[in-house]
């Protein structure tokens, strides 16, 4: 039996479930797990079945796109119009898989992960790659589909059984911007956004953790908003008045409780938060590891700055150390923990960038967008690490084995997910639309290379 | 009469349980007296005449007319989207002429924020925004907005304006209504019509009872749209195309435009079916066009469509009053499609005037228009009032797609083009994402995250120990004013006036210069300014108070007091919902 079904799902007292939370869900022994179950009612725990062992998602997004030659798929022997001063790829721990001479710390643990190289869909516009990739759905229609964040936490969140105090999605700490993540679900099922930076102290997460009011302080100011309210008390039965109460006081359980501690990173030992990099991204993946130890089934981490027309190699020199820590400490943690197998880690852009270098001006060394070919990370949640699925020619340009297309990987999600790509959506005019881009056989054979069967 | 005696019993109980005012108690015991119609019954306003009509049959009585702060309010809100000054309240308060929330409703009309505000409408409709899925572009964005700003603070008539976007042809950048036919993902006929017939007409084709050889015979008034791409980066060219034609699938002949309910035209050769459609679709005879333009309006003011959801006007989806629906219709067909005229005899209406407060008859009247409809200020509103009150900025910008996008400090939030702008705030507060055309892509629901960003985030929290305006109203000194950066608000008060006085400010450690009351006597003033500002009236003796017993509180510090105040205002009830 995996250890990961402390989530709230369970039933579990949001009590009892911060406290165990707090030393993640390995510190759970398994008499103490036999008796919470026992407590929550339950006798055994559902049979594990195939396709459902992902709880969570961490979502790490490299808005703009990065090059997939620079990262997960390296053409040491292209030239140097092709790979640029990376030449010398490097061996992983897994015979026969190698990663770029930049991510030296992941190139020790390729049994973690799968690296997905077959990925296409031939779109090099930001906004509507950044759609396709995240809602495994073609641009056109009139309809405007959620993203993959926003049908779990559809899915997975209140509506599904989550109990948690902090928000079933998180992006930390912006939001995407180039597509409405909640699509015609609307704006009930955005994100939230952590705003502030983790990598401070103390981090300043908008509207939970504000940085310089005492608890005090709060609770004062809270009595005056009661004894200055008396239109609420005036009009107490209104629905509006009181909507806006109950979130305030909803609010208040987030302000003043526990919840808020997962965005205290100072508990972690600071080796640990060393090992995750000192930067913004890397406390980014340290704080995803916290979210998936309470519960939260959804998280973006939002990290642009990928979109290297020029300057690209003077770009990477900086970006990739970054991506290489914190990625490599957040899988590390994950399995340490045990939470590897059931949340999936998936590293992506919208799309690469051209295989070619731009040597000529403007762009004196840049890459362009391309969506022809390009590359993904999965590790766990189901996924089998230690592969790789799908090649690329040997410049990186088209994809010569095993193409995945958006829907691919995005269905393959689902499933692990236990999200039934048959189930509906709502419309707010009343249509149900199938989850899954492959329901009603939308999607010409031509458009897919199938669900990720050969890793799941 | 047994049916109005259960809801009578049902409704009293209600009431007593949340609110047990002593006015209630009477409820239960009789139907409502009938001169409780006559506010409306006898009023001049023929929409006051159908209202009240309809209630009558209904046997539920209006509430009162509101008082005048909250008229001053509530009227600023809907018609300009912006907050009242305490110079606004404080001149609409004294003045004890007759006629005067008339001249009020005209003053707005007429200003700069009616048309800013009506624009922000429009261009939710139209769906201006310069990435996914309208991929508009900034610069067509920004050309699209400044036309359609123009338009509307020329007062330019509906049936013109929905004609000049329909026909229009050319470069996106030099002939911004061309832009209508460039915000599609896919550009075909059938989504044209679609959106087309939902804008300006409230009818979704698939949604209306229609055959598919109807939608159909729509859809091909949009067959003969070309694109084509010039030299200059982005520019797109709108044009005739005569060739374009729509196939019909059974084979034949392609589709002849077909208006709805009417039979296939013969168009000459060389005719664009476009040109048709915008004189079929605003003659006066047109069965969709005034009607949806009205309802909408209704729905902007009064929360509700008189045909709600207003952009279904299915023949099964009733009219709350098909009546008063008809009125409006012909007022607008009458007054040459001048929409103002519209938003004036309804906001001159005793119906908009009505006091939110329920009565015992009337509290669970949710469908029609019993009583002013409590709901929250609409997103971009509500950050323009919290920057109104404070006197501070926002900083909006787009980091997609190139050229980015940064936009002036004083620039309002209702003024805003494009919806690619990023704002946390809006997003949170129900900004539509403009990826469709309806009208509930806007929301106005509550949210804990909302409650949280109010009453917990670094950004309001900033705005208040930073405001302008708190420290003018708290420094002996005035604060020059800063040049061009800050809204006019905080112009208004820099000559220190407002009957404040108080030592110079304090510059604390840290070098932040923070307010500092310092004359108990005065404050009392600076509690009456706060509630002028924030909630456009002056305050009750009980709450003044509750107030002033804070800030005299031993042990608080004078700074912290004074922003601890404006904050619990911010987040009275009050201050978030148009009332």
């Amino acid at each position: 039996m995996s250890r990961n079904r402390t989530s709230g799902e369970n039933g579990i007292s949001r009590r009892d479930f911060l406290r165990y939370g707090m030393y993640g869900a390995a510190g759970l022994a398994m008499a103490d797990w036999l008796t919470l179950r026992a407590c929550a009612g339950e006798t055994s725990p559902p049979a594990p079945t195939r396709g459902r062992k992902a709880k969570a998602v961490i979502q790490i997004w490299l808005g703009g796109g990065p090059s997939h030659l620079d990262t997960f798929d390296p053409k040491p022997d292209a030239g140097r119009d092709y790979c640029g001063p990376y030449n010398k790829a490097l061996a992983t721990n897994v015979a026969g898989i190698q990663l770029c001479q930049m991510l030296p710390l992941l190139a020790k643990m390729a049994d973690k992960y799968a690296l997905l190289r077959g990925m296409t869909h031939g779109n090099g516009s930001h906004e509507t790659a950044t759609y396709m990739v995240q809602t495994g759905q073609k641009a056109g229609g009139n309809l405007v589909y959620p993203g993959i964040g926003a049908v779990t936490s559809y899915f997975k969140g209140y509506n599904g059984g989550y109990k948690g105090m902090l928000p079933p999605y998180i992006t930390v700490t912006s939001p995407q911007g180039r597509f409405s993540e909640s699509g015609f679900l609307g704006s009930k099922y955005k994100p939230f956004s952590t705003g502030g930076d983790p990598s401070r102290d103390p981090f300043a997460v908008e509207g939970v953790v504000a940085e310089n009011i005492t608890e005090a302080r709060q609770r004062e100011r809270r009595g005056l908003l009661e004894g200055l309210d008396s239109f609420a008390k005036e009009r107490g039965a209104d629905p509006a008045v009181q909507a806006v109460e109950a979130s305030q006081r909803k609010a208040y359980d987030v302000i003043l409780g526990d919840a808020g501690k997962a965005f205290v990173l100072s508990e972690e030992k600071p080796e640990v938060r060393d090992r995750y990099g000192r930067s913004r991204f890397g406390q980014s993946c340290l704080l995803a590891r916290r979210l998936v130890q309470r519960g939260v089934p959804f998280i973006t981490i939002n990290h642009g700055g990928w979109d290297t027309h020029k300057q690209h190699f003077q770009s990477m020199g900086q970006k990739l150390p970054d991506l290489d820590k914190g990625v490599s400490a957040l899988l590390q943690d994950l399995a340490a923990c045990g939470l590897l197998d059931s949340t999936i880690v998936w590293v992506s852009g919208e799309f690469g960038r051209t295989p070619k270098v731009l040597w000529e001006a403007p762009w004196n060394g840049g890459r362009g967008h391309y969506g022809k070919a390009f590359s993904a990370l999965v590790a766990g949640g189901g996924f089998r690490g230690g592969t790789v699925v799908g090649k690329t020619d040997e410049h990186g340009e088209t994809v010569v084995e095993r193409p995945i297309y958006p829907c691919d990987l995005i269905g393959s999600m689902y499933e692990l997910l236990g999200i039934d790509g048959n189930a509906k959506l709502p419309t707010p005019q009343g249509a149900q639309m199938a989850v899954s881009p492959f329901a009603d056989n939308a999607i010409p054979a031509k458009e897919t290379g199938g669900l990720l069967r050969e890793i799941m | 009469m047994t049916y109005r005696w259960h809801m009578t019993a049902a409704m009293a109980t209600v009431l007593l349980l949340f609110a047990p005012q002593p006015q209630v108690a009477r409820a239960a015991d009789a139907n409502p007296p009938p001169e409780r119609f006559a506010l409306l019954a006898d009023s001049d306003s023929r929409i006051d005449q159908l209202v009240g009509a309809e209630l009558k049959a209904r046997g539920i009585p209006p509430s009162e007319r509101c008082t005048d702060e909250v008229f001053a309010r509530r009227v600023f809100l809907d018609a300009a989207g912006t907050l009242p000054t305490p110079a606004d309240v404080r001149k609409f308060l004294a003045d004890t002429s007759p006629g005067k929330r008339s001249r009020l409703i005209d003053d707005l009309l007429a200003r700069r924020e009616f048309a800013d505000y009506l624009a922000l409408r429009w261009e939710d409709l139209l769906r201006l925004k310069s990435e996914f899925p309208s991929n508009l572009w900034p610069n067509a964005v920004q050309a699209y907005d400044r036309w359609i700003r123009t338009c509307i603070r020329a007062n330019m008539p509906c049936d013109q304006f929905a004609r000049e976007l329909l026909t229009a042809s050319g470069s996106n950048f030099r002939n911004p209504p061309a832009n209508f036919y460039r915000a599609f993902q896919e550009r075909t006929p059938r989504q044209i019509a679609d959106n087309a017939a939902l804008v300006f007409m409230g009818v979704r084709l698939g949604d209306a009872g229609l055959t598919e050889e109807q939608i159909l015979g729509f859809s091909a008034f949009f067959a003969k749209i070309g694109y084509k791409n010039t030299d200059e980066w982005k520019e797109e060219i709108v044009f005739f195309n005569p060739d374009g034609q729509l196939a019909d699938p059974k084979g034949g002949d392609p589709v002849r435009p077909t208006p709805l309910g009417g039979r296939p035209l013969r168009l000459a050769p060389g005719a664009d079916p476009r040109a048709a459609f915008a004189d079929w679709l605003t003659s006066p005879k047109n069965p969709w066009f005034a009607r949806n333009a009205v309802n909408r309006v209704w729905f902007w003011l009064l929360g509700r469509g008189i045909v709600h959801e207003p952009d279904n006007l299915a023949p099964s989806n009733k009219p709350w009053s098909p009546k008063l629906l008809a009125y409006l219709e012909k007022e607008l067909v009458d007054h040459k499609y001048d929409i103002r005229h519209i938003y004036r005899i309804i906001l001159n209406s005793n119906t908009y005037q009505l006091s939110s407060t329920p009565d015992a008859w009337n509290s669970a009247d949710m469908e029609g228009f019993s009583r002013y409809r409590i709901r929250r200020l609409d997103a971009e509103p509500l950050l323009d009032a919290v920057n109104q009150v404070l006197g501070t900025g926002e900083r909006y910008t787009s980091n997609i797609p190139e050229p980015f996008t940064f936009l002036p400090g004083d620039l309002r939030a209702i003024c805003l083009a494009d919806g690619s702008v990023e704002s946390s705030f809006l997003e949170l507060f129900g900004r539509p994402p403009r990826n469709s055309s309806f009208e509930s892509e806007r929301s106005a629901a509550s949210s804990v995250f909302q409650a949280q960003h109010m009453l917990n985030s670094s950004h309001i929290q900033k705005k208040i120990e930073q405001s302008p305006v708190l420290r003018q109203l708290t420094s002996v000194r005035p604060v020059p004013p800063r040049p061009a950066k800050e809204p006019p608000a905080a112009k208004q008060q820099g000559k220190g006036k407002n009957g404040v006085t108080v030592r110079e400010a304090k510059i604390v450690p840290g070098g932040i210069r923070k307010p500092m009351v310092v004359e108990p006597d005065r404050q009392k003033l600076l509690v009456e300014e706060l509630y002028l500002r924030i909630l456009s009236r002056f305050p009750a003796a009980d709450e003044k108070k509750t107030a002033l017993a804070y800030l005299k509180a031993p042990g608080r510090q004078p700074a912290a007091a004074v922003f601890d105040l404006t904050w619990a205002l911010l987040n009275t009830k009050e201050f978030i919902l148009k009332h």
